[in-house]
């Protein structure tokens, strides 16, 4: 018989724990999530492609705690068919899920006046449908189970089309939507749905990006604010916060300006 | 077939944790089958449910399938010549004694509540407040069927597959999953019992009293006043009843009716006890909660004699429904300890002084008398329990978890056992050392034997057996 010894430590009245899944845990908000989530004692399974970065994280915050809070589950959101199988064996590692965040992104910007099919594709395949891929059947358990938190990184960059990468705005334009969706169809079962909208965090996809990239903060800062909205259940937060204030301006430019614009 | 939407939350009685599962709801022993044909192709691990009265994990299996047992409540056969009834395991306690109470029969051994279903009870085998006198239920128990994890029927009986019956009753469902329980039942020739209380003003009394009535009452239970300390410390309250036999029941007939059985839903016949959890709310913190328990212990004072109906006398957990609520959102748990008679007094003594001294007090104590049995998991000696119940807040959870080992360690130092239905924070060493290895030994080689794939798994069964 295989005896199963708990991967976490056992749960009990006195010493609680939720659970908690980070999709796209490797690097950036990922990962600085998964370090204040196990800060705050959550049980966590990290999913991320780069198998390297996932084990050193797990060992870190596991070294840290003093005690297993992090697993790592090597994947890739864009194998869609393997996802159903991943999730129901995390579940049951976790011995249960409360928490969800969806955190895997790429951005492949194709260059002032460039098109470039290849990396939209990919944009639109992890950014979007992978978001489909994982949160449809996590939507179905916690709206079965009448609670739960569904945690979705969208970004800034969803709220207009603009000249610089419309590949990536489509693809967190249409994630926006998506978690949207979720929420009216899940929020009547008890169910939170967060949408983030990040400005320019200091991660590895920053570097990538072309033009300015003015207020930036770490990956720490942001996975503060997501986990203080996690714990006050908010529909929708940018962060920092301002970009909230700068966003209702931008996309109320009327078009006729917007489209004459290099921003 | 697996779905997410099966996908269920659930909680421990005492609303204290919380573990989703995805929830199957068999009717038949094949369906069964299925559920554990199904957990083999998923990789998933297989609970049974029954009432979920367990104050711990032992009916939680967090992200694995969960049997809800509840489909299978047919009382099969019932013979009021010989009260022997056959009945499938979701048949509950109230289902059972509602049947066969009419045509003088009672159940010989039922919990505090009547919510338990018997499979869940033969699980935990549980005890009554005549467990010195009549066991745990399995020793009621003539004969059972399961479902093993390997697909095998099997059927035990004291004499037929003696090991697997005494190993089955009391292993919290790890071995198999009943499908059907055969059962003693209890002639009574009343549906009254004689209950005589009185107070009790010490511990050492306590104890004395139960010790020295038990032999001449059916039932004895204590009930202890767990806020009050120094010389009253152990103080409380007795009750012991007797079965009425002959004619000193006038009316047996009339006595017997469910009509005259039945807990009124309201008390004075207009306060609705539905909502009554509500009114005890504002008292259960350590300060209103003290005032309750000396204005019980002072009611208390008066010794006296009454009839009361054997549903009064025994489901006193029913009596306030969702009374578990009233501990609030962090919910409660319960410890119970097992102690030897010899070392009882000493050993509580020194538990009660130290959850008042860090003002962490019970807010409910109740004590029995107990014998031991023959079952593989058992949590009986020769001597008493005492149940506290505690409530669990976010401020209080880390010094109440240390207090517990505290406990846990006065309790094996003198001798003492725990219950798998009621304690959720015993650690596998814990488990160890009350069982002692050649006991855990055999159940894992029976486990070997019944569920090689390792199928069945509960919560309970993780973090105590886990690791051993």
């Amino acid at each position: 018989m295989p005896s199963k010894k708990p991967l976490f430590p056992p749960a009990t009245p006195l010493n609680p724990r939720l659970c908690g899944l980070i999709i796209g845990a490797s690097s950036g908000m990922g990962a600085a999530l998964a370090r204040r989530l196990a800060r705050e004692g959550y049980a966590l399974a990290l999913v991320a492609r780069r198998k390297k970065m996932l084990a050193a994280l797990c060992d870190e915050i596991n070294q840290t705690s003093g005690e297993t809070r992090a697993l790592p589950y090597v994947h890739d959101v864009t194998e869609y068919d393997a996802v159903p199988n991943l999730l129901r064996r995390i579940v049951s590692d976790l011995g249960g899920l409360d928490a969800v965040i969806y955190a895997a992104g790429v951005n492949f910007p194709p260059g002032p006046g460039n098109y470039n099919f290849d990396g939209d594709r990919q944009m639109l395949e992890v950014n979007l449908i992978g978001a489909f891929a994982w949160l449809n059947p996590i939507a179905e358990m916690f709206q079965s189970a009448k609670r739960g938190q569904i945690v979705g990184i969208s970004s800034v960059a969803g709220d207009r089309g603009r000249v610089g990468n419309p590949g990536y705005n489509a693809s967190k334009a249409g994630l926006t939507t998506y978690l949207e969706a979720l929420r009216n169809r899940l929020t009547r079962h008890g169910v939170n749905v967060l949408t983030v909208k990040p400005g320019f965090v200091e991660t590895e996809m920053l570097k990538a990006a072309q033009g300015p990239t003015p207020f930036k903060i770490t990956p720490e800062k942001a996975a503060d604010d997501i986990y203080k909205a996690m714990r006050a259940r908010k529909q929708q937060i940018y962060t920092p916060w301002f970009w909230k204030w700068a966003m209702l301006i931008i996309r109320n430019i009327p078009s006729i300006v917007f489209r004459r614009m290099n921003f | 077939m697996f779905s997410f939407n099966r996908f269920t939350s659930l909680e421990n009685f005492g609303h204290s944790l919380r573990a989703p599962a995805y929830v199957f709801k068999p009717k038949c022993a094949e369906e069964i089958a299925e559920a554990f044909q199904l957990a083999k192709n998923t990789g998933l691990t297989v609970t049974a449910r029954g009432a979920g009265r367990s104050y711990n994990d032992a009916s939680l299996n967090g992200g694995g399938i969960v049997l809800d047992m509840s489909g299978m409540n047919k009382i099969i056969n019932w013979d009021p010549v010989t009260g022997q009834v056959r009945a499938e395991p979701g048949v509950t306690l109230q289902q059972l004694w509602q049947h066969v109470e009419p045509q003088g029969w009672w159940p010989p051994v039922v919990s505090g509540t009547m919510f338990t279903t018997l499979g869940g009870c033969l699980a935990a085998n549980i005890h009554g407040k005549n467990n010195f006198k009549m066991g745990p239920i399995g020793e009621h128990v003539l004969e059972f069927a399961a479902i093993l994890p390997t697909g095998a029927e099997v059927t035990c009986s004291p004499k037929k597959n003696a090991d697997l019956f005494y190993a089955m009753i009391s292993g919290l469902g790890m071995l198999g999953i009943f499908t059907s329980i055969t059962m003693q039942m209890k002639r009574v020739e009343s549906g009254l019992l004689e209950v005589h209380a009185w107070p009790v003003h010490d511990l050492r009394e306590h104890l004395s009293f139960l010790f020295d009535n038990a032999p001449n009452y059916d039932y004895i239970v204590g009930w202890m006043d767990t806020m009050n300390g120094g010389k009253s410390l152990g103080r409380g309250q007795i009750h012991a009843a007797n079965y009425l036999h002959g004619n000193e029941d006038p009316n047996p007939q009339k006595t017997m009716q469910l009509q005259n059985q039945i807990l009124p839903p309201r008390i004075f016949g207009v306060f609705p006890k539905s909502i009554l959890y509500l009114f005890m709310k504002p008292f259960a913190n350590n300060l209103g909660w003290r005032g309750v328990n000396t204005a019980k212990y002072i009611a208390s004072l008066r010794q006296h004699t009454f009839r009361q109906s054997h549903a009064a006398f025994h489901f006193l957990l029913d009596y306030v429904p969702n009374w578990e609520l009233a501990y609030g959102r962090g919910g409660l748990i319960q410890y119970q300890s097992f102690l030897p008679k010899e070392t009882a007094e000493a050993a509580w003594t020194e538990i009660l002084r130290l959850s008042l001294k860090r003002g962490l007090p019970s807010y409910l104590g109740v004590t029995k008398r107990h014998r031991p049995d023959k079952f593989l998991l058992t949590h009986a000696v020769d001597g008493f329990s005492l149940a506290l119940d505690f409530k669990v807040t976010n401020d209080n959870r880390a010094k109440l978890s240390t207090m517990l080992q505290d406990f846990d360690r006065i309790v094996l130092d003198a001798g003492g056992r725990f219950y798998f239905a009621k304690n959720s924070e015993t650690a596998p060493e814990t488990a160890t050392r009350f069982l002692g290895a050649e006991t855990i030994a055999k159940f894992k080689r029976l486990k070997k034997r019944c569920d090689p794939n390792g199928i069945l798994e509960s919560d309970l069964y993780r973090r105590v057996f886990g690791e051993l």
